[in-house]
């Protein structure tokens, strides 16, 4: 129980201060839908590797991986919103970070875990035609969720924007943590991916 | 014996005729730039984002926040005065594409400009404003200048112009 609450915290608690930021206040309603859609991204990247280790306590690993699925599906959304809504709030600015020519230095980082939330999109529904066998799944898709793990924080923690630091950055080494606890845990210890 | 195409003579000629070719503008730029003097500045990355040409003429655009700075001239670096600036900015009036953030000034004599608007808010991650010189005396640029802070009550941008 207590560790469902703390999940929950942890990512309920930077939304609600972004919620709070004074600077909404100057933004049209694409804006801030986009922005809360990146912010509800990252909170949702702490909760995929817990659920995908199993490590809250109840339903089982094969229910919780269930969820990840999901919450994976949630996280594709909202990386979508949040271009889409950023594109009618500047097509412009948007292009150039698409386009890898923005000015400000945290964009790369935010097309870099686009192009990995696309890629594992893509794996996911295209894994029977591939014929992937799940070793190989298994080590494309942590590869791949590492690196939009480790690009979104590294692209969320340069931006001056709705999130309250204290709470973004909070959030953002508990992404981390869960990340190379999970991946070290399925892959180290357990070696099996956890399915044994 | 067989003579090859190409000679002393053939390449001098051509490297002149390239040389003098690459004397003449649009290049032309390049080599008055590399020349003594003060460098134009060069338009940045993002500068000309949410533009919306012929910004009205403004006495102000708000209260709270100063976005200033000074034109001079390339080469000689002689300030200029009577010169169009646009300036527009995300503030608490709303986004970069709000009217009210867009408004221009006039150079002094002294080629000094300042324009008091509200308060500059981040905008994509940045807190920044956006200034050009765009009519036809000299070569457009578009500056984007990034506050050091959210929290700054003021942000400059000079602008060394190449006359067009």
């Amino acid at each position: 129980m207590a560790a469902w609450a703390g999940v929950a915290l942890v990512m309920a608690v930077p939304v609600v201060l972004a919620a709070l930021s004074p600077w909404l206040a100057y933004r049209g309603p694409a804006y801030i839908a986009g922005g809360f859609a990146g912010i509800v991204a990252l909170a949702l990247l702490f909760a995929q590797p817990l659920l995908a280790a199993g490590y809250l306590p109840g339903p089982g690993l094969a229910k919780e991986r269930g969820w990840h699925r999901w919450v994976g599906a949630a996280v594709v959304f909202c990386v979508v919103a949040h271009v889409a809504g950023l594109y009618i709030t500047s097509p412009q600015d948007t292009m150039d970070a698409l386009l890898l020519v923005a000015p400000t230095p945290f964009s790369v980082y935010g097309v870099i875990a686009l192009a990995g939330i696309v890629a594992t999109a893509a794996m996911v529904a295209l894994r029977r035609r591939m014929g992937l066998r799940y070793p190989a799944w298994r080590l494309i898709h942590n590869g791949v969720a590492a690196v939009v793990v480790v690009a979104t924080v590294v692209h969320a923690l340069q931006i001056e924007g709705a999130m309250e630091p204290w709470s973004k950055w909070g959030l953002s080494v508990a992404v981390l943590a869960a990340t190379g606890v999970v991946l070290v845990d399925l892959r180290v210890v357990r070696r099996d991916g956890g399915t044994a | 014996m067989n003579l090859p195409f190409y000679n002393r003579r053939s390449f001098l000629m051509a490297a002149g005729l390239a040389g003098a070719a690459l004397a003449q503008p649009p290049l032309a730029r390049f080599a008055f730039a590399q020349s003594s003097g003060l460098q134009p500045t060069r338009t940045m990355r993002g500068g000309a984002n949410n533009y919306r040409p012929n910004a009205p003429l403004v006495d102000r655009l708000g209260s709270g926040f100063w976005v200033s700075g000074t034109v001079r001239r390339a080469g000689d670096g002689a300030p200029l005065s009577g010169v169009r600036i646009q300036i527009w900015a995300a503030t608490t009036l709303g986004g970069e594409r709000e009217p009210k953030n867009h408004g221009s000034v006039l150079t002094a004599a002294d080629g000094s400009f300042r324009l008091e608007t509200e308060q500059i808010v981040p905008n994509f991650g940045q807190p920044h404003a956006h200034l050009a010189y765009d009519d036809a005396d000299f070569e457009t640029v578009f500056l984007r200048p990034v506050m050091g802070s959210p929290r700054d009550t003021s942000v400059s941008a000079d602008f060394v112009l190449l006359p067009a």
